[in-house]
C-alpha cells in the first residue's frame, strides 16, 4: 500500500475532517461530563456545541493594556499548528503533502504552541494568564526532549522521515508492538501539546483558568477549538506512526485511518480525565529522568533491531 | 507559471523576513520584538524550503521558534532597572549599531553582486536530507563525537554555576543523605 499525494484542492476538506474529529472529541467529553453529573450522557453530547454558539454571541471582553495582536495570534496560532500538522498525515492511502521530512514538520509545529501559549497569557495583560503561560513554557522544557527521540523511533524503523514510508514500513507489524514505550511517550506528549488533561496546568482553576483566564467570546472559542484540533491532529499522527496508518480488514484504508484515530482520541479524552495534573516544576524531574531514558532506551532497542535486519 | 508563483513565494517570504526583522528595532515593547524575530526566523526557514533545503528549513524554524519563547521570558526577567512591562526603546548606541550594520549590509550585498559564483557541475542529490546527514555524519563522525561532549559539559558546568544552592546545601555534609529540598522533585526524592 503507496501512500500517494493529491491535489491541494483537497486541503480546505482536510480541515473540515480535522474539525470533525475535534467536534466528535468534544462532545464525547461532553457526554463524559454529563455522564459524571448524573444527567443522560446524550445531553451532554452538544454541550459543546451550544458552548460555541454562546461564545459566538457573547461580546468580546476589552481589557486594559492588553496586547492586541500578539495575544489574538497567540490565540489563532493554535489551530493553524493543528492544521498544519494534518498536512503530512495521511488519510488511508492519500495524503496532501508527502513531505520527504515529514516526521522534522510535524515536531516543527508542535513547537508553535509553545509560543502560542506564551502570547496567549503575555498579551491579556492578566497575571494569572502570564502565570499560566510560564507554566506551560516551564512544562514544555520537560516534554520536548522526550516528545523528539519518540517521533525518532519510527523514522530510524522505516529508514526515512517521510511519513508515508513509515506507514508503508508497518505492513508486515505495526510499531505499536515493538516500539511500546515511544508510543506511550507520544501520547502523552499529544496531550502536552494541545494543553490537555494532566498538562493543562497552565488554564487550571487554580489560576481562575490561567491563559484562558482573561479570553471572552470568539477567541476563546479559538483557543478552545484549536486545543480540540491539536488533540486530532496528534491522534491522526499517532496513528500514522504507530498504529499502521489505514491498515486494516474489510474497511477502506480512509475509514480505517479515521477509525483509528477516533479511538485514539477517544482514548485520550478518558485519560486526561481520569489523570491529576501535574506540576510544571515537578513535571521537570519526571520528564529528564524517566521519559527522556525511556525514550532513549526505546530507540536504542529500535536502532539494534533495524541493525540486526541489515 | 510555477516559476512565476516560486518567485513570488520568495519575494513575499524576503520581505517579510527583512520587513519582520527591522520591526524588532521599531517595537517598544520586549514580547512584540522577541516575536517579530521569531516571524523574521519563520521567513528564512519557509525561503530555505524554497531551495528544497527541507531539513535544514524545518530545523531552523523548530529552533527559532522554540529559542524565542524562551528567550522572551529571560529578557523579561532580567530586564535590569526596567521591568520590561513598560514601554522601551529597543536600541542603544544607536549611531554605532546603524554605521555598523549599514556597513555590513553593503559589503555582503557587494559580495553577492561582485563575486563569480561558480556554475553547478553536478545534479543534486536524489534526498538531499539523506546526503546532508551522510556529510556531516559520515566522515566527520569523529568530530562530532568530540564537540558533543565538550558541548554537554559546558552545558553542566553552566548550570553548576548558575545553580543557587550547591549540592552542600541540598544534602549537609553528607552527601548520601536526603537532600532538603523546598520542592521535592517529581520521582519521590
Amino acid at each position: 500500500m503507496d501512500v500517494v499525494g493529491v491535489s491541494w484542492v483537497w486541503a480546505p476538506a482536510a480541515v473540515l475532517l480535522l474539525m470533525g474529529v475535534a467536534a466528535a472529541g468534544a462532545a464525547f467529553s461532553g457526554a463524559l461530563s454529563a455522564g459524571a453529573t448524573g444527567q443522560r450522557p446524550v445531553a451532554g453530547l452538544l454541550a459543546p456545541a451550544y458552548e460555541a454558539a454562546r461564545l459566538m454571541r457573547q461580546r468580546r471582553r476589552v481589557l486594559l493594556g492588553a496586547d492586541r495582536p500578539l495575544w489574538r495570534g497567540g490565540g489563532g496560532t493554535l489551530l493553524v499548528a493543528a492544521v498544519l500538522m494534518v498536512g503530512v498525515v495521511p488519510l488511508g492511502n492519500w495524503t496532501l503533502a508527502d513531505l520527504g521530512v515529514g516526521v522534522v514538520w510535524v515536531n516543527a509545529v508542535d513547537v508553535l504552541v509553545w509560543a502560542a501559549a506564551w502570547l496567549l497569557g503575555w498579551g491579556a495583560n492578566s497575571a494569572h494568564a502570564l502565570v499560566g503561560a510560564h507554566r506551560y513554557l516551564a512544562q514544555a522544557l520537560s516534554y520536548e526532549l522526550p516528545l523528539m527521540f519518540a517521533l525518532v523511533a519510527p523514522a530510524v524503523a522505516a529508514g526515512s522521515l517521510r511519513v508515508g514510508d513509515i506507514v508503508a514500513a508497518q505492513s508486515q507489524l505495526w510499531f505499536v508492538v515493538w516500539m511500546p514505550a515511544s508510543f506511550a511517550l507520544f501520547c502523552a506528549c499529544v496531550l502536552a501539546f494541545s494543553l490537555w488533561g494532566p498538562f493543562s496546568t497552565g488554564s487550571g482553576p487554580d489560576l481562575a483558568g490561567g491563559v484562558l483566564a482573561e479570553l471572552s467570546g470568539v477567541d476563546r472559542l479559538l483557543v478552545l477549538a484549536g486545543r480540540w484540533a491539536l488533540l486530532a491532529a496528534g491522534s491522526a499522527v499517532a496513528v500514522a506512526l504507530f498504529l499502521g496508518g489505514g491498515a486494516g480488514p474489510l474497511l477502506p484504508a480512509w475509514a480505517w485511518s479515521l477509525l483509528k484515530t477516533l479511538l485514539v482520541m477517544a482514548a485520550l479524552v478518558v485519560l486526561a480525565r481520569r489523570l491529576p495534573l501535574l506540576r510544571p516544576d515537578r513535571l521537570a524531574e519526571v520528564g529528564w529522568l524517566v521519559g527522556l531514558p525511556v525514550a532513549l532506551a526505546q530507540l536504542l532497542v529500535v536502532s539494534l533491531v533495524v541493525l540486526g535486519r541489515s | 507559471m510555477s516559476d512565476l508563483i516560486t518567485g513570488l513565494v520568495f519575494w513575499v517570504l524576503g520581505v517579510l523576513a527583512v520587513v519582520s526583522g527591522a520591526l524588532v528595532f521599531r517595537f517598544d515593547s520586549m514580547a512584540r520584538a522577541t516575536y517579530a524575530l521569531a516571524v523574521s526566523f519563520i521567513a528564512v526557514g519557509a525561503a530555505l524550503l524554497l531551495l528544497q533545503l527541507d531539513y535544514v528549513g524545518l530545523v531552523t524554524v523548530l529552533m527559532m521558534v522554540m529559542e524565542m519563547a524562551v528567550m522572551a521570558i529571560y529578557m523579561i526577567m532580567f530586564m535590569g532597572m526596567n521591568p520590561a512591562l513598560m514601554p522601551m526603546s529597543m536600541v542603544h548606541s544607536r549611531r554605532t549599531a546603524l554605521g555598523i550594520s549599514a556597513g555590513v549590509f553593503l559589503v555582503l550585498a557587494a559580495g553577492i553582486v561582485t563575486v563569480p559564483w561558480p556554475q553547478r557541475r553536478a545534479a543534486p542529490a536524489a534526498d538531499l536530507t539523506a546526503s546532508l546527514g551522510e556529510t556531516i555524519m559520515g566522515s566527520k563522525m569523529l568530530v562530532m563525537m568530540g564537540i558533543s561532549p565538550v558541548l554537554f559539559a559546558t552545558v553542566v558546568a553552566a548550570v553548576v554555576l548558575a545553580a543557587p544552592r550547591t549540592r552542600y546545601d541540598r544534602f549537609g555534609d553528607d552527601l548520601r543523605s536526603a537532600p532538603s529540598d523546598p520542592h521535592h522533585g517529581g520521582v519521590g526524592r
